[in-house]
């Protein structure tokens, strides 16, 4: 029989548990986006080099698992000198991964800009930069924004498989409960549930900022 | 007794009453052509006389057959009535061939290979004849739309409705679809057609129907209802598209 | 301790990968099969099994797959349900490609304008003879670059049944680090092998894009 009621002692496990998830997933989220929208200029905009050492770091990282870029992170960098906290390399795996794939998103949007935009703002006087960030880049990021939300919320949920390396995070607690209470059922349902609330919320957060940065579609 | 029969037609988009009370009868042989302001819902009316939309109230039969949008009964009323759109709606996969071989083989369950006679046929009296291997996309506007008509006629329809059929055509390809529809109004197809071109209606159709707030609001002989309107309505429209 | 050479370290890597390729191509072949069924069902307009398929989609592509791994894994066993790793692998990695890939497929469906189904109606073809003849043939050239592409997130999905102990590609990286205290080496390598793996389907699917946005 299923008994949900022995999770309850557990409760502040899985709370500790779901605030690592949310921090962690938030942190990653705004680093790899800002580190996204840096890629993806310098893979459209940028020199040839710069633009081909872009698209190899975009495609090592897509073309690879998450869970093996994160070992190569946590195990395989301080073998070569680099010391990292569980929590510091499964924060950078994920800000790694988010950023590879946001790059070729947003670079798509870039792509997607009509050559009349980048005209007018040539022939009003803006440089390269004002016009990318003045006209170009709202647009562009709103044409793949749903895609964009979709890939932030994979990224959040990846990270379930940071409880691999022992960060404390939601699947880590959702482990340790069902070891002590042998409730393994009940604690993964438990938290599949727990994560598709942070996935759904996830949504909506996007949704309304996405309403703040595209407002100018309501105003007409 | 009239090939079409529309009796009391009603139509609601939820709240929106788009048809209210058509009465129309259309004798086999005749040429209809229904004209109006867009909104005025003559595209809705030819589209309830397949099937493709519901109406409410009311009652429509085509051959004696009565017109609902079960998909059996679409089925049925397809060999009677046959279609063209502003769009084509050619199937962009097949061939010009394969498109107008398509119904007859797996709905009139025909041999491919007397499919194929009345392909090549259809294709011949639109004037493609050599198009028989290309795909749509090959080919101009006009031309996929005469392919659109030779699809509709391998059906061997008694009526054939046409919504819009040139508007979305350049307009120097405009007459040769025209050309094809004047051909078989005068081998005798019926024809229904929503239409902006109304030099063609005065000309080739025998009978206007003027649409207005979702009524039948004026209908006569072609060349009357031209030369001499009778309400305003159809006056100012008149004005407004010669 | 026995030592190992990149070799070995490479060959035992190689014999693990055979697991991760048959991992994928069952659960791909698992997953496509499960999408048909849902995209036949959802296609058939019923409100109720388009609400269904609509929270399956929702379900499966709002929870991480380690979630629902686990749940096949810990869960069935629990239930009463013995299953090995490599079936509960197999039954989770299939749920969730086929929620992704009926999802992707709606898309590409419902990309069909309106009028082909409103023309093979007027033709007086039926449901069944709309998709076999006028539908799926079009959609299948739209869905077959995104199917792909999707692909290699199943391929990636398969490293985490190293987690419920299956020995694939990852597992045997785990373990053979644990024998060589040689993790950058080692996870270099499995990144490698998943990389060669992976990017010939990105490619394709890539060219495949191209291709077809060309083509229309």
């Amino acid at each position: 029989m299923l008994d949900f009621a022995a999770l309850l002692p557990y409760s502040h496990v899985f709370i500790h548990g779901l605030i690592t998830t949310v921090e962690i997933s938030l942190l990653a989220t705004v680093l790899g986006l800002v580190l996204g929208v840096t890629f993806a200029v310098a893979r459209q905009y940028g020199a040839t080099w710069l633009s081909r050492v872009v698209n190899v770091y975009v495609e090592l990282i897509r073309n690879t698992p998450f869970i093996v870029q994160l070992f190569f992170i946590f195990f395989g960098l301080p073998s070569i000198g680099f010391k990292l906290s569980a929590w510091e390399a499964g924060t950078i795996a994920m800000v790694v991964n988010l950023a590879a794939y946001s790059t070729e998103i947003i670079r798509a949007g870039l792509a997607s800009t009509p050559k009349g935009q980048w005209e007018a703002g040539k022939v009003l006087g803006l440089s390269f930069k004002q016009t990318l960030f003045r006209v170009v880049i709202i647009p562009a990021i709103e044409k793949i924004y749903p895609a964009l939300t979709s890939q932030c919320i994979i990224v959040m949920l990846g990270s379930a498989v940071l409880s691999q390396i022992s960060v404390q995070d939601l699947t880590y607690a959702a482990n340790f409960v069902q070891s002590r209470n042998f409730r393994s059922f009940e604690s993964y349902l438990v938290t599949a549930f727990l994560y598709l609330f942070l996935a759904i919320l996830m949504r909506k957060a996007f949704n309304l900022i996405g309403k703040r940065l595209f407002s100018y579609r309501a105003e007409r | 007794m009239s090939l079409v029969n529309i009796h009391e037609v009603h139509k609601y988009y939820g709240d929106l009453h788009v048809l209210k009370g058509i009465n129309l009868n259309i004798k086999a042989g005749e040429v209809i052509s229904i004209i109006g302001r867009s909104g005025s819902g003559k595209s809705t009316l030819l589209r309830c006389m397949n099937g493709l939309e519901k109406y409410q109230k009311g009652g429509i039969t085509v051959d004696g057959k009565e017109v609902t949008t079960e998909e059996i009964q679409v089925r049925i009323l397809a060999r009677s009535v046959g279609m063209i759109f502003q769009s084509f709606n050619l199937f962009p996969h097949l061939t010009v061939g394969e498109n107008i071989m398509l119904a007859p083989t797996i709905v009139l369950k025909k041999s491919k290979q007397e499919a194929q006679e009345t392909a090549k046929a259809m294709l011949d009296k639109v004037g493609l004849a050599d198009k028989f291997d290309s795909f749509p996309e090959k080919l101009s506007g006009g031309q996929q739309q005469r392919v659109a008509i030779a699809r509709a006629l391998a059906m061997n329809p008694k009526v054939l409705l046409c919504d819009e059929i040139t508007s979305a055509l350049d307009p120097e390809l405009v007459g040769d679809v025209l050309k094809v529809l004047e051909q078989l109004a005068k081998e005798g197809m019926t024809l229904v057609l929503v239409t902006h071109e109304m030099n063609f209606a005065r000309d080739v159709g025998d009978r206007v129907v003027f649409m207005h707030q979702g009524k039948v609001w004026e209908e006569g002989p072609a060349k009357e209802v031209f030369a001499n309107p009778q309400t305003d309505e159809l006056k100012n429209f008149v004005n407004s598209v010669l | 301790m026995i030592e190992f050479s990149n070799y070995d370290i490479i060959r035992n890597l190689l014999i693990a990968t055979q697991w991760t390729v048959l991992l994928s191509l069952a659960a791909f072949a698992g997953g496509i099969s499960v999408a048909l069924c849902l995209t036949a069902a959802r296609l058939t307009k019923n409100p109720a099994l388009a609400g269904l398929i609509k929270l399956y989609v929702e379900v499966f592509q709002g929870t991480p797959l380690l979630m629902q791994m686990f749940l096949c894994f810990f869960g069935l066993s629990l239930v009463g349900l013995n299953i090995s790793a490599w079936n509960a692998a197999v039954l989770s990695l299939t749920l969730f490609t086929s929620a992704f890939l009926v999802e992707i497929w709606r898309g590409c469906i419902d990309t069909l304008p309106k009028g082909q189904w409103e023309a093979s109606r007027c033709l007086g073809l039926s449901f069944l003879q709309t998709l076999r003849y006028v539908v799926l043939p079009q959609a299948f050239k739209v869905a077959l670059a995104p199917s792909i592409g999707f692909s290699v997130q199943v391929v990636k999905g398969t490293a985490l049944a190293s987690v419920i102990g299956f020995v694939e590609l990852t597992k045997a990286g785990t373990m053979l680090n644990n024998a060589t205290f040689e993790p950058f080496k080692v996870f270099a390598f499995v990144a490698l092998i998943y990389f060669a793996l992976c990017y010939p389907l990105s490619l394709t699917s890539k060219i495949l894009e191209k291709k077809f946005n060309v083509s229309r």
